[in-house]
C-alpha cells in the first residue's frame, strides 16, 4: 500500500518536473537586474505585448554580477551593468554588438549619452538610468552642515553611519576624500585609502547593500552614502531627509543594457530593450527607482520637482570633481587585496 | 549480486560529487591563476597568503566565536536536557516536539527575526527606552554570538537528551544506595554516561558556527568578518577561486583536526558512526 | 520544593528565548503597515499578497520539488547502500563509511563551494546551473543521512532469515523486498524524513549551486533580508509554521515513543 503510494508521488513529481522542462520551447528572456532597478509590472507588460515570457534575476553589485557570468553554467539575455564593467567585460570580449536598427526608441535618448568613454556611439550597450553617489542624513539626528565626506569620520557619529559593503564604490569614498582620483593606480593612494576605511570601522553601524532605505526610513542611522536614486525615493516620502553631493567629489555613473555575447536569445533581447526605452515605459521605471533618466522624452514628462534635483540632475559645476570608474585592467587585483584586507581587519 | 552491488551506485555517487569535488578544491588551492592565458600554475602562494596575520586573525577570531557559541549552549542546554530527560513522558513528549519545532522554520527567517528585536528601534530598545535607555545591540559580536546560541542550541540539547534518557535508572539509585550524595552521581555517572551526547552536541554546535557566513553577515551587519565570509567574497564577489579554496582547505583541515581531538574523549565511538547525531 | 520551581522557571525561559522571534514574526504577519517593529493595526493584505507574489511562490515551487525528489532519490540509492554496506567486509565497509562521513563532517560552505567548482567545470559540457545541479547536491548531502538511519536497523535485524528465505528458494531481490524491507522500513522513513528537512531548510549548499533564476525558499529570504524584507515573508512562514504544527501533533498522537520523532 505504501509502496504504491510512494510510486504515484514519484509520477507526478516526474510529470511535474517533465512539464517544467518542456515550458522551456518557448522563448524565455532570462534578465538580470540590480535588484529593486525596475517597476516589475512593466515585465509583465512585455510578455502580455510580445508573448515573450521573462526570467526575472536580481544582483547585488556589479561584482557579483560579473562572477556570475564568468563562472559559467549562467545565460543572460540582458544585463545592466554599469561603466566601467562595461569597459571590462568589453574588453574580454563578453558582450555582443548591438543591432541598432532593432532599436528604433535609441533616438530618445539624449545625445549627450552617446559619446560616454566606455562606450562610444551604443555600439555595445545604451543608456538605462543614471546617477550620483552621496550622501543621504536625517536632518532630526544630524546638526551640521553636510557637505563634505569628513562627516562620515565624526566621532559625533559613532554607530549612526551606513556604508555601502561595495568595493569600488566604498574605496571610492576614502579616495576622494584624501582628495585622489578615485581610479588611481597608485598602490601608496590605495594603501591610504585602506587605512582610512579600517580606521572608520568602528564609528560605521553596518555595511549595507539595498535595504539602506529601510534602515534609514527607520531611523536606525543618521547618515548613509547611498545612489542618488535611493535618496529621492527616500525623501519623496518623508521630509525629515536631505542628500548631499560631497564638494571633495564623487561618482557619477551610468547603468547601461547589454546583451552577453553568449546570450540565447538575441532578438528577444533586442525587443526588449527598444521597450525600455519607450517615454512611457521610462517614466514608470524613472518614478519607480528615482534614479535619473536619460531618456529626453522621459524628462519631459517628470514633474518639475523632480527636474530640479540637484542631485539627480547637477549641475556642470556641481560635477567638477566627479568621476566615472574606470575599469583597473589587472590593477584590479590590487583593489580586490585592499578590499579583503579591509574587510579582514578588526 | 545484490548483496554485492546494491552499494554500487551509493559508490560512483559519492565518487563523482563528493570525491572529484574535494580533488577539485585541493587542486584550485594549490594553484594560481596565469593573468595572460588564464591556465592554472601549481604554487603555494595562496597558503602563503593565509599566513598574513590578518587572515589568521580571522580564523582565529572565528573559532573563538564559535568556542563561546558553543560553551554557552552547553552552560544553556545541558541543564535543559536534564530537566527533560527526567520530566513525565506526557509533558515530555509535548515539549520536545515543542523544542523541535523552531528547528522547522527557515533559519533565515529566524534569524532576521533577531534582526527586528535587537534593531535601534527595535522589541529590546522600546522596552529599554522606557528606563531611558538606547543600546546599540544589532550589528556587533555580541549579536552574532547570540544568532549561533539561538540557532545551534537546539543541537545540543537533543543529542545529550537522547543519551540521556537511554541511562538505566539502576545506577544512579545503586550509587544513590551506596550512599552517594547527587553531586556525586552526577560526577560519577551521569556525566561520564552523557559524554557521547555532548560530544555530538558540540560538534554539531561547534562546526556550522564556525564556518557559518550568513549569521556574521545578517546580524554582524558586513563588520564581523568571519573565515566563512571570507570564503564567500572570495568565491562570489572577488572571483578568486584560488585563495577561496585555500582558505577552505583550511577550514577543512582545521575541522576534520578539532573533530579527531574531540572524538578523543569519546572512547566507545567504534563503529557507531554518528548515530547520535539525530 | 524550590528545586522544582527552579526547573520551571528555567524551561520557561528558554521556551521564551526559542518561541520569542517566532511569536514576533507570526504576530507581525498580520500588521497592518510594512513595519516589523510597531503595530498599526490588524490585516491580512500580507497573505494576499504573499499568494500574488510569483517569487516566492516560485520559490516555494522549487523548495518543495527538490526536497521531494532528493530525499526520495537520495533514500532509494541510500537504503541499497546500506544494505550494500552491511553485508560487506570490515575494511571495505570502514572506507564506505568515513566516506559517508564527508559530507556530515565538511562543513556547508565547503561542500558547496566544491560542487559549485566540479559544475563549473562541467559547464564546458553545456552543463547549465539550475535546478539540475540544486538537485544532484541536495541529494549528495541528504544520501548519508538516509544511510546512518537504515544501518541500525538491519544490524537490529535477524539475519538468518534473510538466508532461511534465500534457502527456500528466494531470489535475493524478493528476499530483499520481503524479508528486509519490511524490517528496516522504519529506518527508511526516518531517513526520508530527515532528508526532506535537510533539503527545505538548506541555504548555504544552494546559495552556491543554483542559477538561472531558479532559488529555493532560503535563497529568496536571503536576498530579500539584503534588500528590505516585506511581511510576505512572514505571512508564508506563519503558514509553514503551523503546517509543520500540526503535522507534528498528528505523528505525536500516533507515535508510540518519543525516539521516532528525535
Amino acid at each position: 500500500m505504501k509502496k504504491n503510494v510512494l510510486l504515484v508521488l514519484i509520477i507526478i513529481l516526474s510529470l511535474s518536473f517533465l512539464y517544467g522542462c518542456s515550458s522551456n520551447d518557448e522563448v524565455v528572456l532570462n534578465v538580470y537586474n540590480w535588484g529593486d532597478y525596475i517597476d516589475e509590472s512593466v515585465l509583465d507588460d512585455f510578455t502580455n505585448e510580445t508573448g515573450i515570457k521573462i526570467n526575472y534575476e536580481t544582483y547585488p553589485t556589479n561584482e557579483d554580477m560579473l562572477v556570475k557570468l564568468t563562472q559559467g553554467g549562467s545565460n543572460y539575455d540582458v544585463v545592466f551593468p554599469s561603466d566601467y564593467m562595461i569597459e571590462k567585460m568589453k574588453k574580454e570580449g563578453m558582450l555582443s554588438k548591438l543591432d541598432k536598427s532593432l532599436i528604433p526608441n535609441l533616438e530618445n535618448i539624449d545625445e549627450n549619452f552617446s559619446n560616454l568613454e566606455f562606450d562610444k556611439g551604443y555600439e555595445y550597450s545604451v543608456p538605462y538610468f543614471w546617477g550620483t553617489v552621496g550622501i543621504l542624513y536625517n536632518k532630526n539626528m544630524v546638526d551640521d552642515k553636510v557637505d563634505s565626506w569628513d562627516i562620515l569620520w565624526d566621532e559625533k557619529y559613532k554607530d549612526q553611519i551606513l556604508m555601502m559593503d561595495s568595493q569600488r564604490d566604498t574605496i571610492m569614498v576614502a579616495q576622494k576624500k584624501l582628495g585622489y582620483s578615485m581610479n588611481s593606480k597608485n598602490v601608496e593612494e590605495l594603501e591610504k585609502a585602506k587605512e582610512l576605511l579600517i580606521a572608520q570601522k568602528p564609528l560605521v553601524l553596518a555595511y549595507v547593500g539595498d535595504n539602506v532605505k529601510d534602515m534609514m526610513i527607520q531611523g536606525e542611522a543618521a547618515l548613509a552614502v547611498v545612489w542618488s536614486g535611493e535618496a529621492y525615493g527616500v525623501m519623496s516620502e518623508h521630509e525629515e531627509f536631505g542628500f548631499a553631493l560631497p564638494k571633495e567629489g564623487s561618482n557619477y555613473w551610468f547603468d547601461n543594457i547589454v546583451i552577453p555575447k553568449d546570450a540565447k536569445n538575441k532578438e528577444a533581447a533586442h525587443k526588449f530593450i527598444n521597450f525600455l526605452l519607450d517615454p512611457e515605459i521610462g517614466f514608470r521605471n524613472t518614478d519607480y527607482v528615482g534614479y535619473s533618466t536619460p531618456n529626453k522624452k522621459t524628462f519631459e514628462m517628470l514633474d518639475d520637482e523632480v527636474k530640479a534635483r540637484k542631485g539627480a540632475y547637477p549641475s556642470d559645476e556641481l560635477l567638477e570633481n566627479f568621476e566615472v570608474f574606470l575599469d583597473p585592467g589587472d590593477f584590479i587585483e590590487e583593489y580586490n587585496r585592499v578590499w579583503t584586507e579591509f574587510k579582514a581587519a578588526n | 549480486m545484490l548483496k554485492k552491488y546494491s552499494a554500487t551506485p551509493y559508490v560512483i555517487w559519492s565518487i563523482l560529487f563528493i570525491v572529484i569535488p574535494l580533488i577539485l578544491i585541493v587542486t584550485y588551492s594549490l594553484s594560481t591563476k596565469n593573468p595572460i592565458n588564464g591556465q592554472l600554475v601549481f604554487s603555494f602562494s595562496n597558503y602563503r597568503k593565509f599566513l598574513e596575520l590578518k587572515f589568521i586573525n580571522v580564523l582565529l577570531k572565528s573559532v573563538t566565536l564559535a568556542f563561546k557559541a558553543t560553551i554557552i549552549c552547553i552552560i544553556l542546554g545541558y541543564p535543559m536536557a536534564m530537566i527533560l530527560s527526567k520530566m513525565e513522558a506526557k509533558l515530555q513528549k509535548k515539549l520536545i516536539v515543542l523544542f523541535i519545532l523552531p528547528m522547522w522554520m527557515n533559519f533565515l527567517m529566524r534569524t532576521y527575526a533577531w534582526m527586528v528585536i535587537l534593531g535601534k528601534n527595535g522589541f529590546i530598545n522600546k522596552l529599554l527606552s522606557m528606563v531611558g535607555l538606547n543600546l546599540n545591540l544589532l550589528y556587533t559580536r555580541g549579536a552574532v554570538l547570540l544568532g549561533m546560541v539561538y540557532n545551534f542550541l537546539p543541537f545540543m540539547v537533543l543529542p545529550i537528551f537522547t543519551v540521556l534518557l537511554k541511562i538505566d535508572n539502576n545506577y544512579i539509585e545503586a550509587a544513590e544506595d551506596l550512599g552517594a550524595d547527587k553531586l556525586t552521581v552526577f560526577r560519577k555517572i551521569i556525566f561520564p554516561l552523557s559524554m557521547p551526547g555532548l560530544i555530538s552536541g558540540i560538534t554539531m554546535v561547534f562546526m556550522p558556527a564556525v564556518s557559518t557566513f550568513v549569521i556574521s553577515n545578517l546580524l554582524g551587519g558586513g563588520k564581523e568578518v568571519l573565515i566563512g565570509n571570507l570564503i564567500e567574497q572570495q568565491f562570489l564577489v572577488l572571483n578568486n577561486w584560488n585563495f577561496g579554496s585555500a582558505l577552505s582547505v583550511i577550514l577543512m583541515i582545521f575541522i576534520l583536526v578539532f573533530m579527531a581531538f574531540i572524538n578523543k574523549f569519546d572512547k566507545d565511538n567504534d563503529d557507531k558512526g554518528g548515530v547520535g547525531l539525530w | 520544593m524550590v528545586n522544582k520551581y527552579i526547573k520551571r522557571i528555567y524551561t520557561i525561559a528558554i521556551f521564551l528565548f526559542l518561541y520569542a522571534p517566532i511569536i514576533l514574526l507570526i504576530i507581525f504577519s498580520f500588521n497592518k503597515s510594512k513595519s516589523l517593529s510597531s503595530w498599526d493595526g490588524f490585516s491580512l493584505k500580507w497573505y494576499i499578497e504573499l499568494f500574488n507574489d510569483k517569487h516566492i511562490m516560485k520559490s516555494l515551487y522549487y523548495t518543495l520539488l527538490c526536497a521531494v525528489l532528493s530525499s526520495i532519490i537520495a533514500t532509494i540509492i541510500g537504503t541499497f547502500a546500506a544494505f550494500g554496506i552491511f553485508n560487506m567486509k570490515k575494511i571495505q565497509r570502514k572506507i564506505i563509511l568515513n566516506l559517508n562521513n564527508l559530507p556530515l563532517l565538511n562543513p556547508d560552505i565547503v561542500t558547496g563551494i566544491s560542487l559549485m567548482l566540479l559544475f563549473a567545470f562541467l559547464s564546458r559540457y553545456k552543463l547549465r546551473l539550475g535546478f539540475l545541479t540544486m538537485l544532484i547536491a541536495h541529494i549528495t548531502f541528504n544520501i548519508p543521512y538516509v544511510i546512518l538511519s537504515v544501518l541500525p536497523k538491519l544490524k537490529q535485524m535477524n539475519k538468518d532469515i534473510y538466508l532461511a528465505a534465500m534457502d527456500l528458494g528466494a531470489t535475493p531481490f524478493y528476499a530483499f523486498k520481503k524479508i528486509v524491507f519490511p524490517e528496516i522500513l522504519p529506518g527508511i522513513i526516518t531517513g526520508m524524513l530527515i532528508a526532506f528537512t535537510m533539503s527545505v531548510d538548506d541555504f548555504v549548499i544552494s546559495y552556491f549551486t543554483t542559477g538561472n533564476g531558479v532559488s529555493n525558499l532560503s535563497i529568496t529570504i536571503y536576498s530579500m533580508t539584503r534588500r528590505g524584507i516585506k511581511p510576505t515573508i512572514n505571512a508564508l512562514s506563519t503558514i509553514l509554521f503551523t503546517v509543520v504544527l500540526s503535522l507534528l501533533l498528528v505523528v505525536n498522537k500516533r507515535s508510540k515513543s518519543i525516539k521516532d520523532l528525535t
